[in-house]
């Protein structure tokens, strides 16, 4: 959520062009109903300068809390907080989720002297196996290719074994991927 | 409706004779909407479609969504749409208390349009007429110029914000809410921050 306004403006002067915060995608005046308002805030701060004086200045805030009933407000601040701690933890649940995701490289006999490389977990990690599966093929030269387990859940399966070099290249492509996380198995067919 | 987050589906492309119906009934729902429409779909822009869960159709013009539709039902402009063209759009207005409940997908009920903070149509305004489509407009602080009547599409403001909060189709007329003064009046509201607003087409 990169982009802080909007990715097309035909430059005609009917179209208002919006500002969008760049932490919770939401139009700046609404973040305090976002959840992630301190971020929003600092964000807002050293982007848009001149919005964060008219949202944030004190007068603007004393202006909306008058219009609210007290007890209002505190329901109000009360749902914040709430909503804000869910936020929080949402965000360490995926923090969490990413740490402990392993990636595994597994080597697949297929035939004496052949073998299949089968790479396990890449999608915890926001990656598009079906781009990843391509950039694989390219990368070998090799057949790469997404397939469906049987467990659920999908594998990229790359033809030839290229495990070591494989590492090398989700670490160098994928930084979101630590080294640690990476797992090899070696699967020999059984006799 | 779209509380959840939505799963990102392959988009398709418009024939052009689609893309030319999809104008005309969107400036039949929209008739404000003249002025702007070809900067909205210019003529020759390719415009795709996304399918979305519960029989949705996203419309979405190189990458940027521009309206969405329920089943053959009216054409609901997308948010950043409104943002870019608010004056196009029928529009209520809501008080500060209710935005928080709109913001997390709540019915809008009548109390956060009749109390102070909240606006409806002007007093004694008058339905739609036939051939005044394009007579209608925001009059003083906020107010539409004529009533809106059941199942029109509607955007919602909020009070002390200038942006748009929320999109939805009415399920009371503004006469009945003004008379009424309680009750659901916008179900099922596409608004800011839900699955739609956050998909990335």
């Amino acid at each position: 959520m990169a982009d802080t306004e909007q990715p097309e403006a035909p430059v005609e002067l009917q179209s208002r062009n919006v500002v969008y915060c760049g932490v919770c995608t939401l139009p700046p005046e609404y973040c305090e109903y976002g959840g992630t308002v301190k971020k929003c805030q600092e964000w807002l701060e050293k982007n848009q300068p001149a919005m964060y004086e008219r949202i944030w200045s004190p007068e603007a805030l004393e202006a909306a809390a008058s219009s609210l009933s007290i007890d209002a407000q505190k329901r109000a601040a009360k749902d914040a907080q709430k909503k804000a701690a869910k936020a929080e933890a949402a965000e360490q649940k995926q923090a969490t989720k990413l740490a402990t995701s392993v990636v595994t490289i597994k080597r697949i006999e297929r035939n004496k002297k052949k073998f299949v490389t089968a790479v396990i977990g890449l999608e915890a990690f926001g990656l598009d196996l079906k781009k990843v599966a391509k950039d694989f093929g390219k990368k070998f030269a090799t057949g790469s290719s997404v397939t469906k387990l049987p467990s659920g859940g999908e594998e990229i399966v790359v033809q030839g074994d290229v495990s070591d070099e494989l590492e090398e290249f989700i670490l160098e492509k994928y930084k979101d991927v630590p080294e640690d996380n990476i797992e090899f198995v070696d699967d020999k067919k059984k006799k | 409706m779209f509380k959840k987050d939505l799963p990102v589906a392959p988009k398709q492309k418009l024939k052009s004779s689609v893309q030319r119906s999809l104008r005309n009934s969107l400036l039949a729902t929209y008739p404000l909407l003249t002025p702007y429409i070809d900067e909205i779909m210019p003529k020759k822009g390719s415009l795709e479609s996304m399918k979305l869960p519960d029989r949705n159709t996203l419309y979405v013009l190189d990458s940027v969504p521009l309206f969405y539709q329920q089943d053959g039902s009216d054409l609901l402009p997308h948010l950043k749409l409104v943002h870019r063209f608010p004056q196009a759009f029928p529009s209520i207005r809501i008080d500060r208390g209710a935005i928080r409940f709109v913001l997390s997908g709540a019915t809008l009920m009548a109390p956060g349009l009749t109390s102070k903070g909240g606006r409806l149509p002007v007093e004694g305004a008058k339905p739609l007429e036939e051939g005044k489509e394009m007579e209608q407009g925001i009059v003083e602080d906020g107010r539409w110029s004529r009533e809106l009547a059941k199942g029109e599409p509607v955007v919602i403001m909020a009070e002390g914000k200038e942006e748009a909060c929320a999109v939805g189709i009415l399920v009371a007329g503004t006469d009945e809410v003004k008379a009424k003064g309680k009750g659901p009046v916008v179900e099922d509201a596409h608004f800011l921050g839900d699955g739609l607003w956050c998909l990335h087409a």
